[in-house]
């Protein structure tokens, strides 16, 4: 492993452009997302169009997005933000059917106790309905964020430049250290990142964990 | 004061939930709607706050069309308690309760203060300001349902079978309560249940709904036992209505016959010469009676466990079913009547209460029913 300590910092560096490409379009994304799943949720008719809909967006190959982008909104192709974009695409994917299912599990109850005490709409959503969705939501998060490390890796092949570098790098010179280098920090990454879900879903959730312990 | 006015609710798919329903929930009083399922109550309550919105007639609070006021607003001048209490789970038992006020823009500090100080209202220690509803019991859970509905001091109550999911002996603790705090509160109240129990305990008043959203009768409960307009209402009310309008009749001064008595660790010799008919009434330091005695049947000093524990006690100047009950389920036959300390007074047999329920007038008829019924009040004629 002397090829890590020469290189640590190159290492360190693609790692933080991986965590920029990965981790802004998680957020994008969930902003995005939770306006479409709401709609999912509050009009029945509009769910299965709007999480099928969703859901297409996820098969189109990582390396067609990253190259059709540029041509469908005019940016240059080596620009990072075709990254951003591609990806909190695949984070919108991922999350509607996620924001749609964990406002639908609210009880019924719940929403009408919170109706009758004089809520309206958007307070109720963003007091009650989305504090009680957030264990729901928080799974779909952790699996969006697995996904998005892994597939930023394919943005080398355009020129953007992360951890995905190292295996380009390493299969062009017929050299293992990078590429085992970059596999264990994309793994590392995505524990990171799970990790750093789990934690906030813990502070916002204090109540799941008091009901357990009572139960 | 809340009044329906020919209200009616027909669904989009056709089904008629009420039908010109017209009554009067009087202000400070507890206006119960009962019924089978299907009779439309839930949905009448639920048109109070716009839950649901009538599809014909007006529903007025005070001199107020609540057609005509901001939904949120009315709701927030509304308490609102439901079965299973619909706590938010994700909130303290005190930011629960908090709730209403929180919405009108109290000072948190405030809010707060009123959250605990009903709490303590409704009979849970205030260590449980901070906890979660999952770690409270269902009869706990809806009493902070009650508490909640009850922050912001709203004039009027809207409660939905709230104490139908909790076990019959924490059902009824919280029934008892539930009056006592009205009692002190005087809320204009309707409550929804489907329980004719319920009803004829909790209401000042009562409105039998049948299928379709139909009022078929609105009196008081001792009127109801005893005048049920029509076979459904009949039906509807049960069957042992004779015995359970006693609870609507107060016991007279009974002339008790004294009754002697003798405290727990007595000997067999003291029980036989304080014993009458072979039983005796053992009490407690404080004359509370604890229960009878065989002293015939016993060889050492009385032990608790000796005790025959059956028999119901009733409060001097209490309903006449609870003198009645006394007596029927005493082992000695001598109902035991004690004081409002709970101390022995003296004891009564069934059959002076039967003569005292015999000497009773039945309740007459009163108007609205003699009106419907097609019947002309009996004039009272002098002498």
């Amino acid at each position: 492993m002397t090829w890590l300590r020469g290189h640590f910092f190159d290492v360190l560096s693609l790692a933080g452009q991986h965590i920029y490409l990965a981790g802004v379009p998680l957020v994008l994304g969930l902003l995005i997302a939770l306006p479409l799943g709401w709609l999912a949720c509050r009009y029945r008719v509009l769910y299965p169009f709007l999480i099928i809909g969703t859901g297409l967006l996820y098969t189109i190959p990582s390396l067609a997005l990253f190259i059709m982008l540029p041509l469908l909104l005019g940016t240059r192709i080596l620009d990072p933000i075709n990254v951003l974009i591609a990806m909190t695409i695949y984070t919108v994917a991922l999350l509607v059917r996620t924001v749609a299912d964990g406002l639908g599990s609210v009880p019924d109850v719940v929403n009408q106790a919170a109706t009758a005490m004089g809520y309206k709409r958007v307070r109720r959503f963003m007091s009650v309905e989305l504090p009680l969705a957030v264990p729901v939501i928080s799974a779909g998060l952790r699996v969006a964020a697995v996904s998005n490390v892994s597939i930023v890796s394919v943005a080398t092949l355009i020129g953007v430049s992360q951890l995905g570098s190292l295996f380009i790098d390493g299969f062009n010179r017929a050299f293992m250290d990078p590429i085992l280098v970059g596999v264990v920090a994309c793994v590392l990454l995505a524990l990171l990142f799970d990790l750093a879900i789990l934690g906030g879903t813990r502070l916002l959730t204090p109540w799941q964990r008091a009901g357990k312990a009572s139960s | 004061m809340i009044r329906f006015d020919a209200v009616s609710k027909q669904f989009p798919d056709g089904t008629r939930a009420v039908d010109q329903l017209t009554f009067e929930a009087p202000t400070g009083k507890i206006t119960v709607l009962v019924g089978p399922s299907g009779c439309g109550k839930t949905t009448s309550l639920r048109m109070i706050n716009r839950m649901i919105k009538p599809t014909g007639g007006r529903i007025w609070i005070d001199d107020q069309d609540t057609a005509e006021m901001d939904e949120a607003q009315l709701r927030r001048g509304i308490g609102y308690v439901i079965q299973h209490a619909g706590l938010f789970p994700h909130r303290t038992i005190v930011s629960n309760i908090a709730t209403v006020p929180m919405l009108l823009g109290w000072d948190k500090r405030k809010a707060e203060v009123r959250a605990l100080e009903l709490l303590e209202r409704v009979g849970l220690p205030t260590s449980y300001a901070k906890r979660y509803p999952a770690q409270l019991s269902g009869g706990q859970q809806q009493r902070v349902g009650v508490a909640r509905a009850l922050a912001a001091d709203p004039p009027v109550m809207l409660m939905d079978e709230p104490f139908s999911a909790v076990d019959p002996i924490v059902r009824e603790q919280l029934q008892d309560e539930f009056l006592r705090l009205q009692g002190d509160l005087g809320k204009t109240i309707v409550f929804v249940t489907h329980d004719i129990e319920e009803a004829i305990k909790l209401g000042d008043q009562v409105a039998v709904l049948r299928d379709g959203g139909n009022l078929a009768q609105l009196t008081d409960p001792a009127h109801l036992l005893a005048h049920p307009i029509d076979d459904f209402v009949a039906d509807f009310v049960g069957r042992d209505r004779g015995y359970r309008s006693l609870s609507f009749q107060k016991s007279p001064r009974f002339p008790l016959a004294l009754e002697s008595s003798v405290p727990l660790g007595a000997t067999p010799a003291q029980a036989v010469s304080a014993a009458r008919d072979g039983w005796v009434l053992v009490i407690d330091a404080d004359r509370r009676p604890l229960g009878w005695i065989e002293p015939g049947r016993i060889t050492a000093p009385i032990r608790p466990e000796m005790l025959r524990r059956g028999g119901t006690v009733a409060r001097a100047g209490g309903p006449l079913r609870n003198a009645l009950d006394a007596a029927l389920s005493s082992p000695s036959r001598r109902g035991v009547i004690v004081d409002d300390e709970g101390a022995l007074l003296g004891t009564i047999r069934a059959y002076e209460v039967l003569a005292e329920i015999e000497e009773r007038a039945r309740p007459e008829l009163d108007e609205a029913d003699l009106e419907r019924a097609g019947l002309q009040p009996i004039e009272e004629t002098p002498g």
